[in-house]
């Protein structure tokens, strides 16, 4: 798929955009930073809701905006889900995801009686019973589902969605995010997720750009860009990495499962995960202790044999985070300098990596 | 009952408010979308124009707008030049003085309820396929019904009421000009208080009804 090239140049009183990025023509990318870092208005440009003086646009070879190309945002081939679902509410939930149904060219043919992006999205999103109804008679998260089906009945070839969980409690969340899971498996066109939410990025993200102060900090694979050393990104206020593997072994007696991940086995507890179902997890720097020994008598149940790959620097003078390798999966841990130098830490050395907490996420 | 100059002044009436209030919808409402969502500079000195007959009396407007629509004015040289000779003291004159009396009626309640639509509803059709006139047509109207409701029923019930602006640029010329407010003052000038209190009192109920149409609308006007 080809890469969606993007090239702003905004300057507000009070607020600058400066970005020129490639970003990846398919998969989820999430676009992270604290409130007022421009990640919403970068979504909003991209879409051409929002029109910087400067820059270029081309999704897929297309030129959206360039200095002589300006496509109005009615003719992006895009679906858009904003913050709050902003349903029509003169509109039956049907009238809504009609509304851009009946506007947009029926997708390319392509499969034997494909069925529509509408019945697809209903389907996707689980709101058949929802359809007769007025946005008024629907809960939060009935109407954030609707938003988003309704932003996937026009048949989009790139799905926008501004925090599209953030006006929403806990439990509605909850009650959503498996079906934007269930979106980042099914759906074969690029996503570009703006969040400020590090769960919902580890859980949803495969490319992550990080953004502050309207300019791009990082951008990269998830996992690879977690396990940077020389910047260490942060989901929240910890550095930690996300891994991606497989429920491989169900231990009845103790309740556990194991998780395998590019080589490295990990534990975790059970909560009734089918086996071969793909997980992913996340293990913060902090809960990794790295001893040259595999620990005698220890109550930790992750013990993994591990090779230092790099050293770099932590927030605070005293810690280091340490880069280390098991087996094709790259995990950080926090230690202070001195037991760094204590154990004599380098590139190379092989260690034992003790994990305290797996989350699965 | 009411005599047959009587009816003819309320049919008169009723006419030109329904005429007043049609041509208004046509005009006020581009100009109530564009106030609505203008960063123009422009935006205070047109608006405040728009509000003008709010504060004027009306024989200021009149005196203004017979002078314009006369022989030698803009407006009269231009109606005479297309062959349409002279608005003022003709019906058509009486028209074109009261769009302009009762624009602020129609554009302020419009204004207000483009307003209160917000700029996301319009942001959301255009991520949705659809043109901006589009967009007008099947988000901006449904979701301002409620305000052009207010906008018509403000619009024609004021009309009904003017008399200075007639009486400047119509004068009282029967079944052209003499509209119901100016048959009263005629009632009242010749002391034929039973006919000036029967039209008085039609009048009055009218106005309340229309009043109390517009409250009743409001609430809606509010939900969307």
């Amino acid at each position: 798929m080809d890469p969606i090239e993007v090239r702003f140049h905004l300057t507000w009183p009070g607020f600058s955009l400066a970005v020129d990025e490639c970003l990846p023509g398919r998969g989820v990318t999430a676009l992270f930073g604290p409130s007022g870092c421009g990640k919403t208005t970068l979504l909003r440009c991209i879409a051409g809701l929002e029109r910087a003086p400067r820059g270029r646009l081309a999704f897929q070879g297309q030129v959206w905006q360039d200095d002589r190309t300006w496509v109005p945002t009615h003719r992006r081939p895009l679906g858009y889900v904003f913050q709050e679902p902003s349903l029509f509410p003169h509109l039956t939930v049907l009238g809504n995801l009609r509304f851009g149904q009946r506007r947009s060219p029926a997708p390319a043919p392509g499969g034997t009686a494909a069925p529509s992006g509408l019945d697809q999205a209903v389907d996707l999103l689980g709101i058949g019973p929802l359809l007769a109804r007025k946005p008024d008679r629907l809960s939060g998260g009935e109407r954030q589902r609707v938003g988003i089906a309704r932003a996937l009945a026009v048949n989009p070839r790139i799905l926008l969605m501004d925090e599209p969980l953030a006006a929403l409690d806990h439990q509605r969340k909850q009650e959503i995010l498996p079906y934007l899971e269930r979106l980042h498996d099914r759906l074969s066109i690029p996503v570009l997720y703006v969040s400020h939410a590090p769960d919902e990025v580890a859980r949803l993200a495969d490319h992550l750009v990080v953004l502050e102060a309207g300019r791009v900090l990082a951008s990269g694979p998830l996992q690879e860009t977690l396990a940077r050393l020389d910047l260490p990104i942060r989901l929240g206020e910890d550095a930690g990495v996300v891994l991606e593997g497989r429920v491989a072994e169900r231990d009845e007696r103790w309740h556990l499962l194991r998780v395998d991940c590019a080589g490295a086995g990990l534990w975790v507890r059970d909560t009734g995960l089918p086996i071969g179902h793909q997980v992913r997890v996340r293990i913060l720097a902090r809960d990794v202790s790295v001893a040259l020994t595999p620990a005698q008598g220890s109550s930790i149940v992750n013990t993994l044999h591990a090779e230092v790959a790099a050293l770099g620097e932590d927030s605070h003078p005293a810690l280091a985070l340490v880069r280390l390798q098991v087996g094709g999966t790259d995990i950080l841990a926090r230690v202070t300098h001195r037991s760094a130098d204590l154990l004599g830490l380098a590139p190379g050395l092989p260690v034992w990596i003790q994990i305290k907490a797996v989350a699965l996420l | 009952m009411l005599t047959d100059a009587d009816l003819q002044s309320i049919w008169l009436t009723l006419r030109l408010a329904g005429l007043v209030t049609a041509i208004l919808f046509l005009i006020g409402t581009p100009i109530a979308w564009w106030l609505a969502r203008t960063r123009s500079r422009w935006k205070g000195p047109i608006g405040a124009v728009v509000a003008l007959p709010l504060v004027l009396p009306p024989s200021v407007l009149g005196f203004y707008l017979l002078v314009t629509m006369g022989p030698n004015g803009p407006i009269g040289q231009l109606t005479q030049a297309l062959g349409l000779g002279l608005l003022p003291f003709t019906f058509w004159g009486l028209v074109v003085a009261s769009v302009f009396y009762s624009f602020p009626f129609m554009v302020q309640p419009l204004q207000t309820a483009f307003e209160a639509i917000g700029t996301r509803p319009l942001e959301v059709a255009a991520t949705l396929r659809a043109s901006p006139l589009d967009a007008f047509f099947s988000v901006a109207l449904p979701l301002a019904a409620p305000g052009f409701l207010t906008a018509g029923i403000l619009t024609f019930a004021h009309t009904v009421g003017e008399f200075g602006v007639v009486l400047m640029i119509g004068g009282n010329i029967p079944g052209v000009t003499r509209v119901a407010s100016v048959q009263i003052y005629d009632h009242v000038e010749a002391m034929e208080y039973g006919d000036a209190h029967r039209l008085a009192a039609l009048m009055l109920v009218f106005s309340f009804l229309v009043l109390l149409a517009v409250y009743a609308s409001r609430p809606n006007q509010l939900k969307a």
